[in-house]
């Protein structure tokens, strides 16, 4: 091991004013409190997880486009695609309800990783987060992480039943189903924005322009 | 800054000693003289120790800690005795109150004294409020006031609402709060001096603040900040008339304001 | 970066009287201050929050060697290289040789404040290779060739003005040559331009706003997007973090993370929180195939025993700076190194010694307001007191005040000559001030009067008038 290394650590010992490495009763100690993986303070939260994720999402200019089943996904993506102009193509995610998706008649949709001239990606989720209207994105063959940042226009599939409604709930459920932590875990809150300038908020700096979420009741 | 402070009163006539402080000694007596009457008339007997001289805080805030310890181990001899140690100024009675028992924490003797001390060390206004539980004064002046809080009554004191319950009791006092009440006027002790124009600029902020909300007169618990926004108003040839609040419970408004000439 | 700070009372002149530096901190100042406010008012167990945030600092601080070599073998566990440096010379020397050794030379940057401390950007200069900022305002400053002059917003001290100037001037060479002057086509040139910089990127450094031992991760919290990008896109990435940066498991992160936006910006959360962990997984589509943290030091490990040992609880909010009337008044810049406003006054002088920089604990207050809105409670006055103590016992940056501050204390310490000098004060100088009640000038009192008139002092002091009432009395 380096030098730099060991010194780093004997200076740090000797902050704490300790020569002796810790004993295995303080070990287990540490382990303990570890894997308790404990989150003393959670905000307060409404009983209405949907009406909490819209607002937060909401106030940083993310849109919620909520249907009622999957079969309306469709429509919700289509007015999407006018309002905004959009070409009928999409770089998309695989799993979940992106393969439950209907997509509308014409469009092309590439599972692959992004590219600099993308114009939307429609992916899914791993879960959503009520508390701050954050959705739940990991890195994975089946979900590139490009998809989330490189692209104009970033849109998701989530169903309300992977709305949870802190944000320690993520690594709870993500431990259970996962196991490791994958390369990346994105939460993303809304699109991308910058207020370097002026201190002016504008959106769409590096990463998506316009984020929204389709919202569907019944998934 | 959390010291424990002593119950109400027990005693019908608490004394009091008196901190006069350095600056309301040599610039502006009436404070003092203000400081007296209000604590009589709320039923305490008053002293003055005459061997006091300075609290120490110029020498604790320029790093000279040896020369803060020597005058902190001087002012707990001399005010021990009294019930309370009273002054017109948050900036002294936060370095009794919240700085020496830290500064004399390594002579375990003296970190108990000073630990006691600093609990009956009160700044007058927050005093006549929470301890004497004072709730109104009789005085008069007709005026359009604003109030300055001084950063160590406020931060370190928690001196907010007490000057401004006093001072609503004052008939004809219409006071009216700056946008920026709690920001610093830039005295700072040597800043003022060591750093003139980074001063100049925060005084000028005051002062604009002061102006913005039409005031006829600046009043505020710290004779450093008054003498610092009072200099400020008066070379701007300002009509703002400043007394430190004390001066306006007591009713001994008569006089000249702060920087003004004698009659 | 070149340490300025002794020149601290000239560049706080020069920025007094900036106009543009000015107008630009003007409009920061009010929106940091009342977002702030609005967030922490819009939480109501922000104050509890507080208290838990703290626990676990100090927790791990006190167990910061268990924490870093857990941390160290997780990384290694999720298939990345840790890479310790003592000082910031290892520090570059690290990276430089992983660069290297990955063969490419473009290098694409996130904001990372211990990469400007440790010089980096020179460091990859010098050895050759192109390094792209990404974060727009960091982009903004490597075109001004300037440093960052605040811990959040690097370009807060540019207006819109100068930054269409900059534009204009750098951007002939991608075909650009129009002047763009609103903040949407400022921005979205800017989005034009780094596009093809990001996927051109061989390289990514970012910095890291936590580091999870239980996980080996690195925490990122950014608003454009670019750390993001610059994590994923490259074929390697590399991670510079100080060792403090150490937090015990995600949901320790987690609990920081609710104070650290709100803090710093006024956001609840912000729009990307990403947790990267190692290269890429053996079917993963992007991401780096190289994954390296390089853990700096620099000082930090001699902090714990010290008075100092709570600024190892920052996490780099920018709080203090938005709420110190000091750094409001004059911006980042006149602080001279790296960190500005009441956290760079404590660190500066510990990291790059005090004889230099003394002008920055100097140049305070003592108000206070910056470890009232510090999320993590960091006695802010207290440390700089204890800066200014260590300057008095080493004699430096005394000069006249020091002198004249040491007779007081003189005075002070002697009752009886303490009371004939000011008695004789104030006699004399009341005397020549009851016609005008106020000096225009006075000798050695320049600093004062240059802006102020100095109310004179009372013919008769407290102390002779009560005596002689106590006199009449009796």
């Amino acid at each position: 091991m380096s030098a730099a290394r060991e010194q780093i650590l004997a200076r740090v010992r000797r902050g704490l004013k300790r020569d002796e490495p810790l004993t295995a009763d303080v070990v287990t100690q540490l382990e303990a409190r570890t894997t308790a993986h404990e989150s003393a303070v959670r905000p307060a939260l409404g009983a209405d997880l949907v009406a909490r994720f819209t607002e937060k999402l909401s106030a940083v200019s993310g849109r919620v486009i909520p249907v009622p089943a999957m079969v309306d996904a469709t429509d919700g993506l289509l007015a999407y695609l006018d309002e905004f102009d959009l070409p009928r193509s999409a770089v998309v995610s695989q799993g979940g309800l992106v393969d439950e998706m209907v997509w509308p008649e014409g469009m092309a949709v590439e599972w692959r990783v992004a590219g600099g001239s993308d114009r939307l990606s429609v992916t899914g989720a791993f879960c959503a987060v009520a508390e701050t209207g954050t959705v739940v994105l990991l890195s994975a063959p089946e979900s590139p992480t490009s998809l989330n940042f490189l692209p104009d226009d970033h849109i998701v599939l989530l169903g309300r039943s992977q709305l949870l409604p802190h944000l320690e709930d993520v690594w709870h459920k993500l431990r259970e189903e996962v196991g490791d932590m994958p390369r990346t875990v994105n939460l993303v809150t809304g699109p991308s924005k910058t207020a370097d300038v002026e201190q002016t908020i504008q959106l769409g700096a590096h990463g998506p322009r316009r984020f929204a979420v389709i919202l569907v009741e019944q998934a | 800054m959390n010291v424990k402070t002593e119950a109400a009163p027990q005693k019908a006539t608490p004394t009091v000693g008196l901190l006069v402080t350095c600056l309301v000694d040599v610039f502006r007596p009436q404070v003092g003289f203000a400081a007296v009457r209000l604590l009589e008339d709320a039923g305490c007997r008053v002293a003055v120790p005459e061997t006091q001289t300075c609290c120490g805080q110029p020498a604790f805030n320029s790093g000279a800690r040896a020369d803060a310890k020597a005058i902190a181990k001087q002012v707990v001899e001399t005010f021990e005795g009294f019930d309370y140690v009273v002054g017109p100024s948050g900036s002294c009675i936060s370095t009794l109150r919240c700085h020496y028992p830290e500064l004399l924490a390594d002579e375990a003797e003296w970190r108990q004294r000073a630990e006691a001390f600093a609990g009956r060390c009160h700044e007058l206004m927050r005093f006549l409020t929470d301890v004497m539980g004072v709730e109104r004064v009789t005085a008069q002046y007709a005026a359009r006031a604003t109030y300055h809080d001084s950063c160590s009554g406020l931060r370190e004191l928690g001196i907010r609402h007490q000057p401004r319950n006093l001072l609503a009791s004052v008939q004809g006092l219409a006071l009216r709060e700056l946008e920026d009440s709690d920001a610093c006027c830039g005295f700072g002790g040597t800043f003022c001096v060591k750093y003139p124009e980074i001063s100049e600029r925060m005084v000028s902020d005051k002062v604009a603040g002061i102006q913005a909300v039409d005031a006829e007169v600046l009043l505020g618990g710290d004779l450093g900040c008054l003498l610092n926004i009072g200099g400020r108003l008066r070379r701007l040839g300002s009509p703002v008339r400043v007394f430190h609040a004390a001066e306006v419970l007591a009713d001994m408004t008569d006089g000249p304001a702060i920087g003004e000439p004698e009659k | 970066m070149k340490v300025r700070s002794a020149a601290f009372k000239e560049n706080a002149r020069a920025a007094l009287g900036d106009e543009a530096l000015q107008a630009a901190l003007a409009k920061a100042k009010g929106g940091f201050v009342d977002k702030r406010r609005i967030a922490v008012e819009g939480l109501p167990e922000f104050d509890a929050i507080r208290d838990v945030a703290i626990e676990i600092k100090e927790h791990t601080l006190s167990h910061l060697d268990y924490y870093l070599e857990q941390y160290e073998s997780q990384v290694i566990a999720s298939g990345g290289q840790v890479h310790w440096a003592r000082t910031p010379k290892e520090a570059c020397e690290a990276v430089v040789a992983i660069c290297r050794q990955a063969g490419g030379r473009r290098i694409i940057k996130g904001k990372s404040m211990v990469g400007e401390e440790i010089g980096i950007n020179e460091a990859l200069g010098a050895a050759e290779f192109e390094v792209m900022e990404t974060d727009l305002g960091e982009y903004i400053i490597q075109l001004a060739e300037e440093p960052p002059s605040h811990i959040i917003a690097p370009a807060v001290h540019k207006t819109r003005d100068q930054i269409s100037d900059l534009f204009q001037a750098h951007h002939g060479k991608y075909g650009l040559t129009e002047r763009v002057t609103e903040v949407a086509t400022i921005v979205n040139e800017a989005r034009q331009v780094l596009r093809d910089i990001f996927i051109a990127g061989e390289i990514g450094i970012t910095g890291a706003n936590f580091l999870i031992a239980d996980t080996g991760s690195n925490v990122l919290v950014t608003n454009e997007g670019n750390g993001d990008l610059t994590s994923t896109l490259p074929r390697v990435h590399i991670v510079t973090a100080s060792i403090e940066k150490v937090v015990p498991t995600l949901e320790d992160a987690t609990t920081i993370l609710r104070l650290l936006g709100r803090s710093a910006t006024g956001q609840e959360i912000t729009s990307y929180t990403t947790f990267s962990t190692g290269p890429r997984r053996a079917e993963d589509l992007d991401g780096p195939e190289e994954y390296h943290v390089v853990l700096v030091d620099n000082g930090r490990s001699e902090l714990l025993a010290t008075e100092y040992r709570h600024m190892l609880r920052c996490i780099r909010c920018g709080a203090c700076l938005n709420h110190c009337p000091v750094y409001g008044a004059i911006g980042g810049h006149a602080y001279g190194w790296v960190y500005p406003g009441p956290m760079g006054s404590v660190l500066t002088p510990l990291m790059v010694g005090l004889t230099d920089t003394v002008d920055l604990p100097n140049a305070c207050t003592l108000n206070g307001r910056c470890r009232d809105v510090c999320p993590m409670r960091i006695p802010l006055p207290d440390m700089l007191r204890a800066h200014r103590e260590r300057a008095h016992a080493q004699g430096i940056g005394g000069g006249l005040f020091g002198i004249g501050l040491s007779l007081w204390a003189w005075l002070a310490k002697r009752p009886s000559l303490y009371r004939l000098a000011a008695d004789r004060f104030s006699a004399f100088l009341g005397a020549r001030g009851r016609k005008a009640g106020a000096f225009r000038s006075l000798p050695f009192a320049g600093a004062w009067t240059a802006s102020r008139d100095l109310p004179a002092p009372a013919r008769v002091s407290f102390a002779r008038q009560w005596r002689r009432r106590q006199a009449e009395n009796k």
